[in-house]
């Protein structure tokens, strides 16, 4: 295909990736150093009270925004503050203190440490679960009857296309106030549980519901991968005496690696950008996410402003972090690249 | 399978346990949200499970059905069902014009959609209160239910609009990302070149990008963009903050990066014979791809718009941040019942919203699960 034709096929998708992927991210990037504010002036004010024989009258210096006579809106200017906005998320004073006075608990309450410790013991502690739950079903399924495995795909299909939102909150439902889980769960410790009152019990529900959400995709792909499985290989494992473990171990799992490979990469991508449990748990007093913090400070506050800046500064931390996480996978790419695999 | 390779009972035993208990796992918070949908909310959220499911004070309320209503209301489901399977296709096939099967298909299922509610939310429940007076002690509820939610939901709160909203998102996002992503996977499969390479590897990165980090880069210039246009446009200018078509080209372009990537495995299975043959009895790039490619890609693009469509109708952070309340989409609007979620009956509601949002990916997962399946193989294989 001559260079012209390819260009013309890709140029609307390109051009779309640049203006809306690509465009944004410079100026998240350039709004990260620079803070918009509007413009305040003071204004001496007379308020006058009526009292007897004469008004009682105080001035007072007021700080109001200008408004702009023609437009009526506020002005603002924007300035450039450097890492200002940086250091507004990362509060390194604070955490500097925390390790000076040996208390590292302390780091856990400013809310960017916070969202990173929760975003990355989270996009870990799925992982593995994920799939080993998803390899578990694929070997069950495997094992079923073929009549069965129609039905069995369905209800598995079923976590995995729901709304994300709408799942968290099927899950919250079950166990908010005294839900038939929670108080089945009492019945059961003689205790009295609030699963929505303490960060650890939260998460444990967000560790499960992403399993459950994640398990039925990594299940179809390893299922996908084990009808490919060489038998011959299995039936000389099968003659040497390997038992069913170790033909589990050593032919099964390696010839599905690539696909367990595929796995964990989209889950990082996914896990890293966590948000919807946050919403639908409605977690955010007690455990927060990076995406979320973003978030928050997109959503106006009680005066209308966002934070743009500050969440331009959480955005770019976050964007650093799927950085790194992704370089090890990219370079193996590359080399394979190199290495004239196409 | 050889006698070598069979299994021991135990190990067939517990592998249909496991099996078992990950089908209960997997369905029961979405059965079980269905079900309180349709109890009064001191029963919707009783501790005792039975109480969940025969809904006592629902009853009492009268709001019941007794043992013929059940019976006759099963019998309803199922032959709406099957005749969903068996008369409708037909019905389609019979009344559209050839070429514009799709439509005639989107046409029917709305139509087969909203009969169907009519029938059962409108015409069931007088049927059932005249067979209970008829049938005298027959005739007493046993099972709690009440639609009385989502008539709230749908009627009183008018959730038809955040419906409407989320379809017309959907659509565009399903209809351009296919647009622009076939073209775009269709070139990046027919051509070898080291751009290409380098474009695959490009998207991959910016599928990785949260959506949080692109969403901060739009709000400014959304919210602005009446006056940075207006050099540009004169007093035409939009703002594009709350509009649905802004909303929906941000969601394609999010969406590009996977749409090309998976349309571009599924181009790859096409062999390139096919285009050649075409290219040597004298037609161009296009033509070859408008005449040869696209009557055999249909598979791959449903696959591939089902994807689209899950993206669009699923997602929350987008929407929620770009749209105003006029014109808010589904899943941001359920949000809004736990703001103002003071008393229990708004908790219900809220679970009908639920219900109501996850009833068309339930049908979507009943009549596209062969495809749904496919797809996630096929980025996986080739990806």
């Amino acid at each position: 295909m001559k260079f012209k034709t390819f260009f013309w096929f890709v140029a609307p998708s390109v051009f779309m990736m640049l203006l809306f992927i690509a465009a944004p991210l410079v100026s998240v990037f350039l709004q990260s150093f620079q803070i918009t504010q509007p413009v305040l002036q003071q204004v001496e004010v007379e308020t006058c009270t009526p009292g007897f024989l004469t008004q009682t009258c105080t001035t007072e210096l007021k700080t109001i925004p200008i408004i702009d006579e023609a437009t009526g809106k506020t002005l603002t200017t924007t300035e450039w503050v450097g890492l200002q906005s940086y250091r507004n998320v990362l509060q390194m004073d604070k955490v500097w203190a925390a390790i000076g006075s040996a208390n590292f608990g302390d780091i856990w309450q400013i809310d960017f440490w916070k969202a990173l410790r929760f975003t990355l013991m989270f996009t870990l502690i799925t992982l593995p679960l994920v799939i080993g739950v998803g390899l578990a079903i694929a070997l069950a399924v495997n094992n079923a009857a073929k009549s069965l495995r129609g039905p069995v795909i369905f209800i598995s299909l079923l976590p995995f296309i729901i709304t994300p939102v709408i799942g968290s909150l099927s899950i919250y439902w079950l166990f908010v106030g005294d839900g038939i889980l929670t108080a089945a769960l009492e019945r059961w410790t003689g205790q009295d549980i609030a699963m929505f009152a303490q960060a650890w019990t939260i998460e444990l529900l967000m560790y499960f519901y992403r399993v459950w959400h994640v398990a039925p995709f990594a299940f179809v792909i390893f299922y996908a991968g084990l009808q490919t499985v060489n038998m011959d290989t299995l039936e000389s494992a099968i003659i040497d005496g390997a038992s069913r473990f170790e033909r589990l171990r050593y032919v099964i799992v390696p010839h599905l690696m690539p696909l367990i490979i595929f796995i964990a990469l989209i889950h990082l991508m996914d896990c890293y950008r966590v948000f919807e449990e946050i919403v639908g748990f409605r977690s955010q007093a007690h455990v927060i996410s990076l995406q979320w913090l973003t978030y928050d400070f997109l959503v106006p506050d009680d005066a209308g402003n966002r934070a743009v800046s500050r969440a331009s500064a959480s955005a770019m931390l976050t964007m650093i972090g799927i950085v790194i996480l992704l370089i090890l996978p990219l370079r193996r790419t590359w080399r394979d690249h190199k290495g004239g695999a196409h | 399978m050889s006698k070598a390779t069979a299994q021991p009972l135990s190990l067939k035993v517990a592998s249909g346990a496991f099996l078992a208990f990950w089908c209960l796992l997997a369905a029961f918070p979405i059965v079980w949200i269905a079900v309180m949908s349709f109890k009064s909310p001191r029963d919707a959220f009783d501790a005792n499970p039975l109480n969940v499911i025969l809904g006592p004070v629902t009853r009492a309320t009268g709001n019941g059905l007794s043992v013929p209503d059940i019976i006759l209301g099963l019998a309803f489901l199922f032959f709406a069902i099957r005749w969903a399977f068996t008369g409708l296709p037909r019905l389609v096939e019979r009344f559209t014009p050839p070429g514009l099967i799709v439509v005639g298909w989107l046409v029917g299922a709305a139509v087969y959609g909203i009969v169907f509610v009519i029938l059962f939310f409108g015409v069931l429940p007088p049927v059932f209160d005249i067979i209970n007076s008829i049938l005298g002690p027959l005739g007493t509820p046993v099972l709690g239910l009440t639609t009385e939610h989502y008539v709230a939901v749908w009627g009183e709160n008018e959730f038809y609009r955040n419906f409407m909203n989320s379809m017309i998102v959907t659509a565009g996002v399903v209809t351009i990302s296919l647009t622009v992503g076939t073209l775009a996977g269709y070139g990046l499969a027919r051509s070898g070149s080291n751009l290409a390479f380098w474009l695959l590897i490009l998207a991959l990165i910016f599928r990785a990008l949260p959506h949080s980090v692109l969403v901060a880069g739009y709000l400014p210039w959304f919210i602005n963009s009446a006056e940075i246009l207006r050099p540009i446009f004169g007093e035409l200018s939009p703002t594009l903050y709350g509009q649905p078509w802004a909303v929906i080209a941000v969601l394609v372009s999010i969406n590009q990066p996977f749409t090309i990537w998976m349309l571009r495995s599924f181009f790859q299975n096409i062999p390139a014979e096919l285009d050649e043959a075409a290219r040597v009895d004298g037609c161009s790039h296009f033509q070859a791809f408008r005449r040869v490619i696209m009557p055999v890609m249909w598979p791959g693009v449903i696959t591939t718009g089902l994807f689209s469509f899950l993206l669009g109708y699923n997602d929350f952070l987008v929407t929620s941040l770009l749209l105003d309340a006029q014109n808010q989409t589904m899943v941001p609007a359920i949000a809004g019942y736990f703001n103002r979620e003071t008393t229990t009956t708004d908790q219900v509601e809220a679970v009908a919203a639920a219900v109501s949002i996850t009833a068309p990916l339930f049908l979507l997962v009943m009549v596209f699960q062969r495809q749904i399946v496919s797809g996630l193989t096929a980025g996986a294989v080739k990806g």
